[in-house]
């Protein structure tokens, strides 16, 4: 299973962080740290994997790309492979290119809930279920429009806003 | 919209709240205006608390955004929620009729992993419930279900108590669709409640397996995948087998695939026939498939799951040297190293067919490599090649980093020590090669290193030569002496020369580089093995020089020293030594002796010089080796003037006797002690152990009253003729025995044989007549008495006050198989001489005749052999005298009572018993031995165990 997807920038600021696995929260900045320390000691054109058993339990490694201003990585278990993870990881920036039009980090940073609505189209539960950048640009073009129906209604008043008033 | 402050009061609050709440994005913003971790901390408490205000408003959509800006700050930048828990507002909105709203609800609750939250999520069962009921088509419908889907399948869900259990059930209806993400939710609600989940899921699940859906059949098999990786057991997925056969054989999709195959490299050990069926369609996907991802996964199953099956493995090793063989993609390069690490040892040779690529792979840029390949040469090494490959690794270490060089040492020492070094054959090579490591700049194993130089000299014999050679070179160079990585290994080295001296072939630069300058560099557990070192070398040196004095004339002259040499070896006196030192120094004779008048006396200057100041440190280690060695060398100041006094006899035959003494206890073997050694020391029948030592306290007192009465003796002691001096000494020497047996008779034998005792002290009247034959016999009889008796030894606390005990310090030192009874035992010894400085009236440096009289008379009559006698009667075995030291109780065995006795028998038994322990370590050559030594065989097979 995949464990963990992180993006953060190259000066170790995370930009998403999504864990598949129960990590306690005070947890969540170390497990930050370590990972960004780990990869900003890696020179470029080095294999991009990485054994993590010391910050994520045994068995535990890491993908990674490093892309401009970011590094997108993606943590798993033994019941992934590890060009199959990095293909993913491929996927997922292909698709956020998509999405943004030459994604750069602005569009990271500016666009939390969508970047964590296409993160959901691909895997669920630390599961892949959709390896296609097309079907996944076509859920997230979708959600997108049909979130924009419902905020056109929100305009209407209801009575229902007023059940909920104290 | 706007992030004015809100204005004044107006008719519609809720209405103006919406329209002039920050947004994310403003949040966002104001976090980036100021990028310092100060400005970023208050820009959080400052929007910390407009959410605390937000998200009780009575509008939903302003309760939406400040949700979602919540969870933006627990989330990214680690927020504390326990004030503001996520869950609560995220369970309100997720029955909003908003999509956007739920949407960011459904999120918070999957993010919110703090127990404050988690506690709170079964408040939302019901709703998702509703959510997850299939009432209509709709696609808005099918996205909330989406989302549903995602909760149930997060962490918080599986952290949360029971959440899963109720809603198993819902998941039933989208499983029979073959909806992949229903297929992902179920693997995790099983995993969170298996048995609560698995009557209900499994078979709805296993179906899927079957469904001729790709999309169904594929997340099937990753769900399956992920249910049965360790630590579950696989064996209860086996009835699949069939259907992931099928999927094997048919799918299209690489992901399936290689999920496929992970679940029968781990049904395939279980079922011989199973992994029979599997192999050719797995060939087929090795030999055809052009992903690497999935031709890797062939791989790692063939390799891992089909051992059995050669012509699989055969092309799965092809596959993975094709990998190594990529130059541009490091990632394919990790990989096939990966796989080489996966073969088993009946493809070794493949190993050593890679064995250039895998030394080649130690030197890329890529730590991974770096790391994976030094784990397949450990796995290469065997007792032919290793030379070779250590050699490899360790001058490879000296080009490495830092932290990889010393990954490569440590796995070479794990991998050479491994079992008692059995792949070690050539051990001048392995002590060569531990120095090697030593000498690396970056190197942080000295205390594996150090361990294993004493070890090494500890068990095999033979390599102690090229220990003691490989010991100087770390020692004469000053520069070693500032990197405090390399304290161990020099304490060790320090250690090996001053235990293995007789291997060294110039004494004079040990000593020299034992006490340079730059040792105080060093720590002081360091500075103490030095100084103990020394003191090993220079009774070495001083035995030699004495045996050279008393085997030829004072005239020197190179003819007469050789033949003094073969005099030596063909006499058969400390022949081992002699035969070495013989072979080793006669050619440099010409130009430096060790053994000279000359050289001693410039050691002995040395030491004074160098290790005086230190009689008086503050580490008490290094503070009572130091008068050892002091108090020793001021004693051998009675070589100077044997030159000045050649007639004088007396002073020669005492320093004879107290330098061979001294020679005679650090020539004791050390070997190794077995772990279970405590344990084979029996418990005497009539030995009661005490809870604690309060009843010692009365000895000790008694001991500083013997001080005091001590003090009051030797005063008229000085004062009268030396004829004299004897009988009074030994009368009060018996008295006060007598008087301490009286009070404390529990610590003593039985009393029968106190009254043998005063029978032998007549003896001490005449210590310098040489033994009669019939002594000699009346000494042999009584010898055999304690054996044969089969008494055993009562520990009692050494007196060096009483010139008894000092012998029990000597035969306590007998049978000390460790080194720390053996320093005691010196300690005490050398303490003896050191009380006599002590006691003068007045404190000088350099004591007068008379202290030198009542020195020697001291240890004179100490190591007589009237009193050696008595203590063999008497059957004492001292303990050590330094508390500082731990206790350690010794038996008295047969060994102990050889070297006790002082006439020629003495030497002969030495020898016999030093060839009894060559025998015992399979040495070839043999020395001439008078009498065969079969009863040493036990006490060998004890050192080896």
């Amino acid at each position: 299973m995949i464990q963990a997807v992180m993006v953060m920038s190259t000066q170790g600021k995370p930009r998403l962080l999504k864990f598949y696995s129960y990590q306690p929260p005070e947890k969540h900045q170390d497990l930050v740290r370590g990972v960004f320390q780990l990869l900003s000691a890696r020179p470029d054109s080095v294999s991009n994997f990485v054994k993590v058993d010391a910050i994520f339990g045994p068995g535990a490694k890491l993908v990674y790309k490093h892309l401009a201003t970011l590094y997108f990585v993606f943590v798993f278990d033994s019941s992934e492979n590890e060009l199959a993870v990095l293909d993913l990881v491929q996927v997922f920036v292909e698709t956020l290119d998509r999405c943004f039009k030459n994604v750069c980090e602005l569009d990271i940073v500016f666009n939390f809930n969508k970047l964590h609505t296409i993160l959901d189209e691909m895997i669920l539960g630390g599961q892949v279920i959709e390896t296609s950048s097309e079907q996944i640009m076509r859920s997230v073009e979708e959600i997108a429009r049909l979130e924009k129906q419902s905020n056109t209604t929100s305009l209407i008043p209801k009575s229902i806003s007023e059940r909920f008033s104290r | 919209m706007a992030s004015a402050p809100p204005a004044a009061p107006a008719p519609a609050p809720s209405l103006v709240d919406t329209l002039f709440q920050r947004s994310l994005d403003d949040l966002v913003k104001s976090l980036r205006a100021d990028p310092s971790a100060a400005g970023e901390s208050a820009a959080v408490a400052r929007a910390l608390s407009e959410i605390h205000r937000e998200i009780r408003a009575p509008d939903t959509a302003t309760k939406a955004v400040a949700l979602q800006k919540l969870t933006y700050l627990s989330s990214l930048h680690f927020a504390p929620v326990a004030s503001h828990p996520l869950a609560f507002p995220a369970i309100e909105l997720i029955a909003s009729p908003q999509l956007p709203h739920r949407r960011l609800a459904y999120l918070a609750a999957s993010l919110s992993l703090h127990p404050a939250s988690l506690s709170l999520l079964p408040l939302a069962t019901h709703q998702l419930h509703k959510d997850l009921s299939p009432s209509t088509s709709s696609a808005a419908n099918h996205h909330v279900t989406a989302l549903a889907l995602q909760l149930l399948a997060s962490p918080a869900a599986a952290a949360a108590p029971d959440l899963p259990v109720h809603l198993a059930h819902d998941l039933v209806p989208h499983l029979s669709r073959g909806s992949p993400r229903a297929i992902a939710a179920a693997a995790r609600v099983i995993a969170a409640s298996p048995s609560a989940a698995v009557p209900v899921l499994f078979k709805p699940l296993a179906a899927c397996l079957a469904s001729p859906d790709p999309r169904a059949s594929a997340a099937a098999a990753a769900a399956f995948c992920e249910l049965s990786a360790p630590p579950a057991d696989a064996a209860p997925f086996l009835p699949l087998a069939p259907d992931l056969y099928n999927l094997l054989t048919t799918s299209r999709s690489n992901w399936a695939l290689i999920k496929v195959l992970k679940v029968f490299a781990r049904l395939a050990p279980l079922e011989s026939r199973l992994a029979a069926r599997i192999v050719d369609p797995v060939c087929q996907l090795l030999a055809r498939s052009a992903a690497m991802s999935l031709t890797f996964e062939c791989i790692r199953t063939v390799l891992t799951a089909l051992p059995a099956h050669d012509a699989a493995v055969r092309l799965a090793i092809g596959k993975a040297k094709e990998f190594l063989a990529a130059e541009d993609d490091p990632n394919l390069r990790y990989l096939g190293l990966l796989a080489l690490g996966m073969l088993g040892p009946a493809y070794a040779s493949t190993l050593h067919e890679c064995r250039g690529v895998i030394a080649q792979s130690l030197g890329d840029a890529d730590s991974n490599i770096c790391r994976e390949a030094l784990h397949l040469m450990m796995g290469l090494i065997d007792d032919s090649n290793v030379t070779d490959i250590a050699g490899m690794l360790v001058s490879h270490a000296s080009k490495s980093d830092p932290e990889f060089a010393n990954d490569i040492l440590g796995a070479v020492l794990s991998a050479c020590g491994r079992n008692v070094y059995e792949l070690v054959s050539d051990f001048d090579w392995y002590v060569s090669l531990l120095t090697d490591m030593g000498r690396n700049l970056h190197c942080a194993q000295g205390d594996e290193i150090g361990r294993q130089l004493v070890d090494v000299g500890l068990r095999v014999q033979d390599a102690r030569p090229e220990l003691v050679h490989s010991s100087r070179t770390l020692l004469i160079d000053p520069a070693l002496l500032g990197n405090h990585l390399l304290c161990p290994v020099l304490s060790a080295a320090a250690w090996v020369s001053g235990e293995y001296v007789n291997f060294t072939k110039d004494p004079v630069e040990l000593v020299e580089a034992l006490l340079q300058p730059r040792i105080s560099l060093l720590p002081m557990s360091v500075r103490a093995v030095y100084i103990q070192a020394v003191l090993k070398v220079i009774t070495f040196c001083c035995n030699l020089y004495v045996e050279r004095l008393s085997d030829s004339s004072k005239e020197v002259s190179v003819a007469l020293n050789g033949l003094s040499m073969d005099q030596t070896v063909s006499g058969g006196s400390d022949a081992p030594i002699g035969s070495s030192n013989g072979q080793i120094t006669v050619p440099r004779m010409m130009e430096k002796d060790p053994f000279s008048l000359k050289s001693v006396v410039h050691m002995i200057n040395l030491i004074e010089t160098t290790v005086g100041p230190l009689v008086e440190c503050n580490e008490v280690e290094v503070l009572e080796r130091a008068r050892n060695l002091i108090g020793f060398v001021y004693s051998l100041r009675e070589i100077q003037e044997l030159k000045e006094s050649k007639f004088d006899d007396d002073k020669h035959s005492r320093v004879k006797e107290l330098v061979k003494n001294m020679q005679t206890v650090l020539s004791h073997e050390i070997g190794p002690v077995s772990l279970n050694a405590q344990e084979k020391v029996s418990l005497p029948d009539d030995l009661v152990l005490n809870e604690n030592l309060a009843e010692l306290v009365d000895i000790i007192s008694e001991d500083d009253t013997t001080l005091s009465s001590s003090i009051v003796f030797y005063p008229r002691s000085c004062g009268s003729v030396e004829t004299r001096d004897e009988p009074a000494l030994s009368l009060g020497s018996s008295s006060l025995l007598s008087e301490h047996r009286k009070r404390h008779g529990l610590y003593y034998l039985p009393t029968g044989k106190a009254e043998d005792g005063p029978v032998d002290y007549p003896h001490a009247n005449d210590p310098l007549l040489p033994a009669s034959s019939e002594s000699a016999l009346d000494d042999k009889l009584k010898t055999i008495q304690p054996v044969t008796g089969g008494k055993k030894p009562k520990a009692v606390k050494s007196r060096p006050k009483v010139v008894k005990l000092d012998g029990e310090d000597f035969l306590s030192s007998m049978v000390a198989s460790a080194s720390v009874p053996k320093e005691d035992s010196l300690s005490g010894a050398v303490r003896g001489v050191l009380l006599g400085r002590d006691l003068k009236p007045s404190s000088s440096q350099k004591a007068s005749d008379k202290a030198y009289e009542g020195i020697i008379n001291k240890m004179d009559s100490g190591e007589s052999s009237s009193q050696w006698k008595n203590n063999v009667d008497a059957d004492f075995v001292g303990h050590p005298t330094s508390s500082s030291r731990p206790s350690i109780q010794q038996s008295h065995d047969k060994e102990s009572t050889n070297p006790l006795e002082s006439d020629g028998k003495e030497a002969r038994k030495h020898r016999r018993s030093r060839s009894g322990h060559r025998q015992g370590k399979h040495k070839h050559r043999e020395r001439h031995c008078t009498q065969p030594d079969v009863p040493q065989a036990p006490i060998i097979q004890d050192f080896l165990l």
